[in-house]
Protein backbone atom coordinates (compact mmCIF):
# COMPACT_ATOMS: atom_id res chain seq x y z
CA UNK A 1 0.00 0.00 0.00
CA UNK A 2 0.72 3.71 -0.79
CA UNK A 3 -0.05 6.08 1.81
CA UNK A 4 0.57 9.82 1.33
CA UNK A 5 0.12 11.80 4.16
CA UNK A 6 -0.37 15.96 4.31
CA UNK A 7 1.61 16.48 1.16
CA UNK A 8 2.64 20.28 0.61
CA UNK A 9 4.36 21.24 -2.77
CA UNK A 10 5.03 24.32 -3.96
CA UNK A 11 7.27 25.60 -6.91
CA UNK A 12 8.68 29.30 -6.20
CA UNK A 13 5.93 30.97 -5.00
CA UNK A 14 3.10 28.90 -6.27
CA UNK A 15 1.60 26.44 -4.34
CA UNK A 16 0.93 23.36 -5.88
CA UNK A 17 -0.73 20.97 -3.57
CA UNK A 18 -2.58 21.35 -0.47
CA UNK A 19 -2.35 18.88 2.23
CA UNK A 20 -2.76 16.09 0.55
CA UNK A 21 -3.83 12.37 1.83
CA UNK A 22 -4.36 9.25 0.14
CA UNK A 23 -4.41 5.56 0.85
CA UNK A 24 -3.40 3.55 -2.63
CA UNK A 25 -4.57 0.30 -2.15
CA UNK A 26 -2.38 -3.38 -3.60
CA UNK A 27 -4.36 -5.17 -5.85
CA UNK A 28 -6.69 -2.51 -7.34
CA UNK A 29 -6.17 0.27 -9.78
CA UNK A 30 -6.41 3.48 -8.17
CA UNK A 31 -6.88 6.59 -10.39
CA UNK A 32 -5.92 10.64 -10.21
CA UNK A 33 -8.02 12.40 -12.23
CA UNK A 34 -8.49 16.08 -12.64
CA UNK A 35 -8.38 18.91 -15.23
CA UNK A 36 -5.09 20.09 -16.52
CA UNK A 37 -2.50 21.99 -14.43
CA UNK A 38 -4.36 20.79 -11.22
CA UNK A 39 -1.64 19.13 -9.56
CA UNK A 40 -2.11 15.29 -9.80
CA UNK A 41 0.98 14.61 -12.22
CA UNK A 42 3.22 16.63 -9.43
CA UNK A 43 1.02 14.30 -6.58
CA UNK A 44 2.52 11.82 -9.02
CA UNK A 45 5.85 12.77 -9.46
CA UNK A 46 6.28 13.59 -5.86
CA UNK A 47 4.94 10.21 -4.76
CA UNK A 48 8.15 8.66 -7.01
CA UNK A 49 10.23 11.42 -6.01
CA UNK A 50 10.65 13.44 -8.81
CA UNK A 51 10.14 15.91 -7.23
CA UNK A 52 10.83 17.07 -3.59
CA UNK A 53 7.60 17.62 -1.44
CA UNK A 54 8.24 20.61 0.88
CA UNK A 55 6.09 18.88 3.94
CA UNK A 56 3.95 15.13 4.80
CA UNK A 57 5.08 11.69 4.14
CA UNK A 58 4.83 9.33 1.29
CA UNK A 59 4.91 5.84 2.68
CA UNK A 60 5.47 2.38 0.47
CA UNK A 61 4.15 -0.02 2.89
CA UNK A 62 5.17 1.86 5.78
CA UNK A 63 8.44 2.69 4.66
CA UNK A 64 8.61 6.82 4.70
CA UNK A 65 9.95 7.89 1.38
CA UNK A 66 10.65 11.31 1.91
CA UNK A 67 12.88 11.04 5.05
CA UNK A 68 14.98 8.25 3.11
CA UNK A 69 18.95 8.42 1.91
CA UNK A 70 19.69 7.99 -1.78
CA UNK A 71 20.53 4.27 -1.59
CA UNK A 72 17.74 3.86 0.21
CA UNK A 73 15.29 5.40 -2.57
CA UNK A 74 17.46 3.45 -4.95
CA UNK A 75 15.88 0.36 -3.40
CA UNK A 76 12.53 1.08 -3.11
CA UNK A 77 12.49 2.64 -6.97
CA UNK A 78 13.65 -1.07 -7.83
CA UNK A 79 9.96 -2.02 -6.77
CA UNK A 80 8.30 0.85 -8.94
CA UNK A 81 7.53 0.27 -12.23
CA UNK A 82 6.44 3.62 -14.24
CA UNK A 83 4.49 4.46 -17.59
CA UNK A 84 5.02 7.38 -18.79
CA UNK A 85 2.69 9.86 -21.04
CA UNK A 86 5.13 9.89 -24.09
CA UNK A 87 5.92 5.74 -22.98
CA UNK A 88 9.51 7.21 -22.55
CA UNK A 89 11.36 4.36 -24.24
CA UNK A 90 15.25 4.69 -24.68
CA UNK A 91 14.75 5.51 -28.41
CA UNK A 92 18.70 4.50 -29.01
CA UNK A 93 17.75 0.77 -27.61
CA UNK A 94 15.31 -1.92 -29.28
CA UNK A 95 12.42 -3.08 -27.80
CA UNK A 96 14.45 -6.16 -25.97
CA UNK A 97 17.37 -3.53 -24.97
CA UNK A 98 14.75 -1.45 -23.57
CA UNK A 99 13.30 -4.37 -21.52
CA UNK A 100 16.26 -5.93 -20.71
CA UNK A 101 17.89 -2.50 -19.29
CA UNK A 102 16.60 -2.87 -16.17
CA UNK A 103 17.03 -6.23 -15.70
CA UNK A 104 21.23 -5.64 -16.37
CA UNK A 105 21.13 -2.85 -14.05
CA UNK A 106 19.61 -4.70 -11.24
CA UNK A 107 19.60 -8.10 -11.23
CA UNK A 108 22.25 -10.76 -11.38
CA UNK A 109 20.24 -12.77 -13.84
CA UNK A 110 22.14 -14.92 -16.79
CA UNK A 111 21.75 -14.05 -20.18
CA UNK A 112 19.37 -16.94 -21.00
CA UNK A 113 17.59 -15.39 -17.81
CA UNK A 114 17.10 -12.27 -18.96
CA UNK A 115 16.10 -13.19 -22.53
CA UNK A 116 13.65 -15.31 -21.24
CA UNK A 117 12.20 -12.50 -18.73
CA UNK A 118 11.93 -10.18 -21.83
CA UNK A 119 10.22 -13.13 -23.95
CA UNK A 120 7.61 -13.21 -21.09
CA UNK A 121 7.39 -9.52 -20.70
CA UNK A 122 6.81 -8.87 -24.47
CA UNK A 123 4.29 -12.03 -24.82
CA UNK A 124 1.79 -10.47 -21.86
CA UNK A 125 1.86 -7.14 -23.83
CA UNK A 126 0.82 -9.44 -26.81
CA UNK A 127 4.04 -8.43 -28.84
CA UNK A 128 5.61 -11.34 -29.45
CA UNK A 129 8.90 -11.57 -32.33
CA UNK A 130 8.91 -7.77 -31.80
CA UNK A 131 12.22 -7.62 -29.91
CA UNK A 132 14.24 -6.40 -32.78
CA UNK A 133 12.57 -3.16 -33.52
CA UNK A 134 13.39 0.55 -32.64
CA UNK A 135 10.80 2.76 -30.40
CA UNK A 136 11.03 5.14 -33.53
CA UNK A 137 9.34 2.00 -35.30
CA UNK A 138 6.58 0.90 -32.99
CA UNK A 139 3.05 2.91 -33.38
CA UNK A 140 1.80 4.42 -30.00
CA UNK A 141 0.10 2.05 -29.12
CA UNK A 142 2.92 -0.47 -28.83
CA UNK A 143 5.07 1.90 -27.51
CA UNK A 144 2.87 2.05 -25.26
CA UNK A 145 2.65 -2.02 -24.29
CA UNK A 146 7.17 -1.86 -24.01
CA UNK A 147 6.45 0.56 -21.62
CA UNK A 148 4.14 -1.25 -19.70
CA UNK A 149 6.56 -4.29 -20.71
CA UNK A 150 9.42 -2.36 -19.43
CA UNK A 151 7.51 -1.45 -16.11
CA UNK A 152 6.89 -5.31 -15.14
CA UNK A 153 10.14 -6.76 -16.22
CA UNK A 154 11.31 -6.12 -12.78
CA UNK A 155 8.34 -7.21 -10.83
CA UNK A 156 7.02 -4.36 -9.75
CA UNK A 157 5.07 -3.50 -6.29
CA UNK A 158 4.14 -0.75 -7.29
CA UNK A 159 2.60 0.44 -10.67
CA UNK A 160 2.45 4.51 -11.62
CA UNK A 161 0.95 4.85 -15.41
CA UNK A 162 1.25 8.96 -16.41
CA UNK A 163 -1.62 9.37 -18.88
CA UNK A 164 -1.77 6.04 -20.14
CA UNK A 165 -4.55 6.85 -22.97
CA UNK A 166 -3.16 10.15 -24.19
CA UNK A 167 -2.76 9.96 -27.65
CA UNK A 168 -4.38 7.05 -28.51
CA UNK A 169 -7.65 6.27 -30.51
CA UNK A 170 -10.39 5.50 -28.57
CA UNK A 171 -9.98 1.56 -29.23
CA UNK A 172 -6.32 1.00 -28.10
CA UNK A 173 -6.76 3.13 -25.18
CA UNK A 174 -9.07 0.11 -24.09
CA UNK A 175 -6.55 -2.31 -24.91
CA UNK A 176 -3.91 -0.59 -22.32
CA UNK A 177 -6.60 0.12 -19.95
CA UNK A 178 -7.65 -4.08 -19.82
CA UNK A 179 -3.47 -4.63 -19.32
CA UNK A 180 -3.16 -2.66 -16.93
CA UNK A 181 -5.90 -3.75 -14.95
CA UNK A 182 -5.23 -7.46 -16.00
CA UNK A 183 -1.45 -6.92 -14.69
CA UNK A 184 -2.82 -5.56 -11.44
CA UNK A 185 -5.38 -7.98 -10.67
CA UNK A 186 -2.62 -11.12 -11.45
CA UNK A 187 0.36 -9.82 -9.66
CA UNK A 188 -1.79 -7.62 -6.91
CA UNK A 189 -0.15 -4.51 -8.07
CA UNK A 190 -0.68 -1.43 -6.14
CA UNK A 191 -1.20 0.84 -9.77
CA UNK A 192 -1.70 4.17 -9.77
CA UNK A 193 -2.93 6.07 -12.90
CA UNK A 194 -3.44 9.44 -13.60
CA UNK A 195 -5.71 10.28 -16.92
CA UNK A 196 -7.97 12.73 -17.13
CA UNK A 197 -9.82 10.58 -19.56
CA UNK A 198 -13.67 9.30 -18.93
CA UNK A 199 -13.39 6.08 -20.69
CA UNK A 200 -10.13 5.01 -18.20
CA UNK A 201 -12.29 6.10 -15.00
CA UNK A 202 -15.60 3.91 -15.91
CA UNK A 203 -13.62 0.97 -17.39
CA UNK A 204 -10.69 0.52 -14.70
CA UNK A 205 -11.46 2.79 -11.61
CA UNK A 206 -11.82 0.92 -8.56
CA UNK A 207 -10.48 3.76 -6.19
CA UNK A 208 -10.81 7.22 -7.76
CA UNK A 209 -9.26 10.47 -6.38
CA UNK A 210 -10.42 14.19 -7.75
CA UNK A 211 -7.88 16.13 -7.57
CA UNK A 212 -9.14 20.07 -7.90
CA UNK A 213 -6.90 23.42 -7.07
CA UNK A 214 -4.43 21.15 -5.87
CA UNK A 215 -6.08 19.79 -3.44
CA UNK A 216 -8.00 16.15 -2.85
CA UNK A 217 -11.20 17.59 -3.44
CA UNK A 218 -13.43 13.85 -3.70
CA UNK A 219 -13.06 10.17 -3.32
CA UNK A 220 -15.18 7.15 -4.89
CA UNK A 221 -15.04 4.92 -7.33
CA UNK A 222 -16.25 4.43 -11.08
CA UNK A 223 -19.79 4.05 -10.13
CA UNK A 224 -20.28 6.79 -7.67
CA UNK A 225 -18.68 9.12 -9.79
CA UNK A 226 -21.65 9.08 -11.88
CA UNK A 227 -24.19 9.43 -9.16
CA UNK A 228 -22.01 12.28 -6.92
CA UNK A 229 -23.52 15.82 -6.49
CA UNK A 230 -20.00 17.65 -6.07
CA UNK A 231 -20.55 20.66 -8.73
CA UNK A 232 -16.48 20.33 -9.54
CA UNK A 233 -16.73 16.67 -10.20
CA UNK A 234 -20.02 17.31 -12.61
CA UNK A 235 -18.11 20.02 -14.33
CA UNK A 236 -15.36 17.52 -14.84
CA UNK A 237 -17.18 14.40 -15.79
CA UNK A 238 -20.53 16.10 -17.62
CA UNK A 239 -18.19 18.50 -19.40
CA UNK A 240 -19.86 18.72 -22.98
CA UNK A 241 -23.61 18.94 -23.95
CA UNK A 242 -24.21 15.59 -24.89
CA UNK A 243 -22.55 14.28 -21.62
CA UNK A 244 -24.99 16.99 -19.62
CA UNK A 245 -28.19 15.14 -21.50
CA UNK A 246 -26.79 11.55 -20.16
CA UNK A 247 -26.61 13.20 -16.79
CA UNK A 248 -30.01 14.49 -17.00
CA UNK A 249 -31.54 11.77 -18.21
CA UNK A 250 -29.64 9.64 -15.62
CA UNK A 251 -30.98 11.49 -12.81
CA UNK A 252 -34.83 11.50 -14.41
CA UNK A 253 -34.53 7.80 -14.53
CA UNK A 254 -32.88 7.92 -10.54
CA UNK A 255 -36.38 10.02 -9.63
CA UNK B 1 31.92 1.04 -26.92
CA UNK B 2 29.06 3.33 -28.60
CA UNK B 3 30.47 6.40 -26.99
CA UNK B 4 34.18 5.48 -28.75
CA UNK B 5 32.03 5.59 -31.97
CA UNK B 6 30.18 8.59 -31.52
CA UNK B 7 32.69 10.60 -30.30
CA UNK B 8 35.64 9.53 -31.97
CA UNK B 9 35.85 7.38 -34.70
CA UNK B 10 32.56 9.36 -36.15
CA UNK B 11 35.15 12.69 -35.92
CA UNK B 12 38.01 11.16 -38.08
CA UNK B 13 36.68 12.90 -41.38
CA UNK B 14 36.55 15.59 -40.31
CA UNK B 15 39.10 16.58 -38.00
CA UNK B 16 41.24 15.15 -41.55
CA UNK B 17 39.43 17.14 -43.76
CA UNK B 18 40.47 20.39 -41.39
CA UNK B 19 44.15 19.33 -40.89
CA UNK B 20 45.34 18.27 -43.85
CA UNK B 21 44.18 21.50 -45.47
CA UNK B 22 44.71 24.00 -42.44
CA UNK B 23 48.68 22.33 -42.07
CA UNK B 24 48.72 23.33 -45.78
CA UNK B 25 47.56 26.86 -45.65
CA UNK B 26 49.92 27.23 -42.47
CA UNK B 27 52.98 26.01 -44.30
CA UNK B 28 51.56 28.30 -47.74
CA UNK B 29 51.79 31.28 -45.84
CA UNK B 30 54.54 30.56 -43.97
CA UNK B 31 56.60 30.11 -47.42
CA UNK B 32 55.28 33.19 -48.65
CA UNK B 33 56.00 35.40 -45.51
CA UNK B 34 59.74 33.96 -45.51
CA UNK B 35 61.37 35.87 -47.65
CA UNK B 36 64.36 37.52 -46.03
CA UNK B 37 67.89 35.55 -47.33
CA UNK B 38 69.04 35.56 -43.64
CA UNK B 39 66.12 33.38 -43.02
CA UNK B 40 67.19 29.23 -43.69
CA UNK B 41 64.41 27.63 -46.08
CA UNK B 42 64.08 24.66 -43.31
CA UNK B 43 62.22 27.48 -40.94
CA UNK B 44 59.11 27.06 -42.72
CA UNK B 45 58.69 22.89 -41.73
CA UNK B 46 59.69 24.21 -38.28
CA UNK B 47 57.34 26.58 -37.92
CA UNK B 48 54.79 24.65 -39.51
CA UNK B 49 55.06 22.03 -36.65
CA UNK B 50 55.30 24.19 -34.18
CA UNK B 51 52.16 25.97 -35.22
CA UNK B 52 50.37 22.69 -35.37
CA UNK B 53 51.29 21.10 -32.18
CA UNK B 54 51.49 23.76 -30.06
CA UNK B 55 48.44 25.73 -31.12
CA UNK B 56 45.85 24.42 -33.86
CA UNK B 57 46.00 20.71 -33.53
CA UNK B 58 45.30 20.72 -29.68
CA UNK B 59 43.20 23.69 -29.79
CA UNK B 60 41.59 25.07 -33.17
CA UNK B 61 40.70 21.12 -33.55
CA UNK B 62 39.06 21.11 -30.17
CA UNK B 63 37.08 24.13 -30.64
CA UNK B 64 35.81 22.22 -34.03
CA UNK B 65 35.13 19.32 -32.06
CA UNK B 66 33.29 21.65 -29.52
CA UNK B 67 30.74 22.62 -32.63
CA UNK B 68 30.28 19.06 -33.34
CA UNK B 69 30.46 16.68 -30.12
CA UNK B 70 29.16 19.36 -27.61
CA UNK B 71 26.13 20.10 -29.93
CA UNK B 72 25.55 16.66 -30.35
CA UNK B 73 25.68 15.73 -26.63
CA UNK B 74 23.64 18.42 -25.54
CA UNK B 75 20.77 17.51 -27.89
CA UNK B 76 21.06 14.06 -27.26
CA UNK B 77 20.64 14.36 -23.46
CA UNK B 78 18.44 17.53 -23.93
CA UNK B 79 16.03 15.34 -26.11
CA UNK B 80 16.10 12.55 -23.17
CA UNK B 81 15.10 14.79 -20.96
CA UNK B 82 12.08 16.55 -22.56
CA UNK B 83 11.09 12.67 -23.68
CA UNK B 84 11.58 11.98 -19.82
CA UNK B 85 13.96 9.44 -20.68
CA UNK B 86 16.21 10.94 -17.80
CA UNK B 87 12.96 10.56 -15.55
CA UNK B 88 12.60 7.03 -16.42
CA UNK B 89 16.41 6.49 -15.46
CA UNK B 90 15.58 8.18 -12.00
CA UNK B 91 12.72 6.19 -11.37
CA UNK B 92 14.37 2.85 -12.41
CA UNK B 93 17.01 3.75 -9.61
CA UNK B 94 20.10 4.39 -11.98
CA UNK B 95 22.26 7.51 -11.19
CA UNK B 96 21.50 9.51 -14.76
CA UNK B 97 24.51 11.95 -14.20
CA UNK B 98 26.81 9.04 -14.15
CA UNK B 99 24.75 6.35 -16.19
CA UNK B 100 24.74 9.43 -19.28
CA UNK B 101 28.01 11.39 -18.75
CA UNK B 102 30.52 9.27 -17.34
CA UNK B 103 31.03 7.54 -20.96
CA UNK B 104 31.19 9.91 -22.72
CA UNK B 105 33.90 11.54 -20.68
CA UNK B 106 36.16 8.72 -20.78
CA UNK B 107 35.21 8.52 -24.39
CA UNK B 108 36.63 11.90 -25.05
CA UNK B 109 39.41 12.15 -22.77
CA UNK B 110 40.66 8.86 -24.07
CA UNK B 111 39.49 9.41 -28.10
CA UNK B 112 40.00 13.17 -27.83
CA UNK B 113 44.45 12.91 -27.58
CA UNK B 114 44.74 9.99 -30.44
CA UNK B 115 42.17 12.73 -32.86
CA UNK B 116 44.79 15.21 -32.08
CA UNK B 117 48.34 13.17 -32.51
CA UNK B 118 45.98 12.11 -36.14
CA UNK B 119 45.63 15.89 -36.68
CA UNK B 120 48.98 16.83 -35.69
CA UNK B 121 50.31 14.06 -38.50
CA UNK B 122 48.26 15.12 -40.93
CA UNK B 123 48.73 18.53 -40.47
CA UNK B 124 52.38 18.45 -41.16
CA UNK B 125 51.27 15.92 -44.13
CA UNK B 126 49.22 19.03 -45.41
CA UNK B 127 52.13 21.03 -45.00
CA UNK B 128 54.02 18.71 -47.17
CA UNK B 129 51.91 17.97 -49.57
CA UNK B 130 51.72 22.44 -50.41
CA UNK B 131 55.51 22.64 -50.59
CA UNK B 132 56.29 20.13 -52.27
CA UNK B 133 53.68 19.85 -54.89
CA UNK B 134 53.88 23.87 -55.24
CA UNK B 135 57.57 23.37 -55.66
CA UNK B 136 58.47 26.00 -53.18
CA UNK B 137 60.46 23.30 -51.31
CA UNK B 138 62.22 19.22 -51.27
CA UNK B 139 61.07 17.17 -49.23
CA UNK B 140 64.49 17.26 -47.36
CA UNK B 141 64.52 20.93 -46.58
CA UNK B 142 60.71 20.75 -45.39
CA UNK B 143 61.30 16.85 -43.56
CA UNK B 144 64.30 18.89 -41.40
CA UNK B 145 62.53 21.99 -40.29
CA UNK B 146 59.74 19.69 -38.99
CA UNK B 147 62.68 18.08 -37.04
CA UNK B 148 64.42 21.18 -36.07
CA UNK B 149 64.28 22.34 -32.23
CA UNK B 150 61.36 19.55 -31.92
CA UNK B 151 60.76 19.33 -28.11
CA UNK B 152 58.92 16.44 -27.03
CA UNK B 153 57.66 18.41 -23.74
CA UNK B 154 55.21 20.31 -26.67
CA UNK B 155 53.49 16.96 -27.44
CA UNK B 156 53.14 16.29 -23.55
CA UNK B 157 51.52 20.33 -23.36
CA UNK B 158 48.95 19.65 -26.61
CA UNK B 159 47.99 16.76 -25.26
CA UNK B 160 47.43 17.94 -21.41
CA UNK B 161 45.37 20.44 -23.12
CA UNK B 162 43.51 18.02 -25.13
CA UNK B 163 42.49 16.33 -22.21
CA UNK B 164 41.47 19.24 -20.19
CA UNK B 165 39.36 20.44 -23.32
CA UNK B 166 37.74 17.07 -23.71
CA UNK B 167 36.57 17.05 -20.76
CA UNK B 168 35.36 20.66 -21.07
CA UNK B 169 33.12 19.68 -24.04
CA UNK B 170 31.19 16.83 -22.77
CA UNK B 171 30.66 18.35 -19.32
CA UNK B 172 30.01 21.52 -20.16
CA UNK B 173 27.20 19.84 -23.42
CA UNK B 174 26.17 17.71 -21.26
CA UNK B 175 25.50 20.30 -18.03
CA UNK B 176 23.20 21.97 -20.54
CA UNK B 177 21.40 19.07 -22.31
CA UNK B 178 20.68 17.13 -18.80
CA UNK B 179 19.19 20.52 -17.33
CA UNK B 180 16.83 21.80 -20.37
CA UNK B 181 13.53 22.47 -19.79
CA UNK B 182 10.92 22.86 -22.07
CA UNK B 183 10.39 21.65 -25.49
CA UNK B 184 12.68 20.89 -28.66
CA UNK B 185 13.02 24.66 -29.49
CA UNK B 186 14.88 24.81 -25.61
CA UNK B 187 17.10 21.70 -26.79
CA UNK B 188 17.97 24.01 -30.07
CA UNK B 189 18.86 26.60 -27.69
CA UNK B 190 20.68 24.42 -24.93
CA UNK B 191 22.75 23.04 -27.67
CA UNK B 192 24.03 26.42 -28.89
CA UNK B 193 24.47 27.40 -25.66
CA UNK B 194 26.54 24.47 -25.04
CA UNK B 195 28.91 25.54 -28.37
CA UNK B 196 29.11 28.52 -27.31
CA UNK B 197 30.28 28.27 -23.53
CA UNK B 198 32.40 25.14 -24.05
CA UNK B 199 34.23 27.51 -26.46
CA UNK B 200 34.81 30.39 -24.53
CA UNK B 201 35.97 28.08 -21.81
CA UNK B 202 38.25 26.16 -23.61
CA UNK B 203 39.44 29.37 -24.78
CA UNK B 204 40.00 30.90 -21.08
CA UNK B 205 41.52 27.14 -19.84
CA UNK B 206 43.77 27.32 -22.94
CA UNK B 207 45.31 30.49 -21.55
CA UNK B 208 45.47 29.53 -18.11
CA UNK B 209 47.58 25.71 -19.02
CA UNK B 210 49.65 27.90 -21.29
CA UNK B 211 50.83 30.26 -18.47
CA UNK B 212 51.05 26.91 -16.20
CA UNK B 213 52.97 24.94 -18.39
CA UNK B 214 54.89 27.05 -20.71
CA UNK B 215 56.23 29.74 -18.78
Amino acid sequence: MISVRNVNKTFGKQQVLFDVSADFEPGRINLIIGQSGQGKSVLAKSMVGLHEVDSGQILFDQRDFTTMQKSERSEIRQEIGMLFQGSALFDSMTVEENIKFPLSMFTKMTKKEMQDRVDFCLDRVNLQGRNALFPSECSGGMQKRVGIARAIAMNPKYLFCDEPNSGLDPKTAIVIDNLIRDITYEYGITTIVITHDMNSVMEIGDKVIFIHQGKKWWEGDRHSIITTDNPEIEAFVFASEFMKEIRSSLKAQNS
Amino acid sequence: MDEVQFIGINSIPIVALMSTFMGAVISLQTASNMDSPLLPAYTVGYITQSSIILEFSPTIISLILAGKVGSNIASEIGTMRITEQIDALEIMGVNSINHLMLPKILASVIYFPILIVFSMFLGMFGGFLALVISDLQTTETYILGLRSWFDPYNIFYALTKTVAFGFIIVSVSSFYGYYVKGGSLDVGKASTKAVVISSVVILIANFIITKLMLL
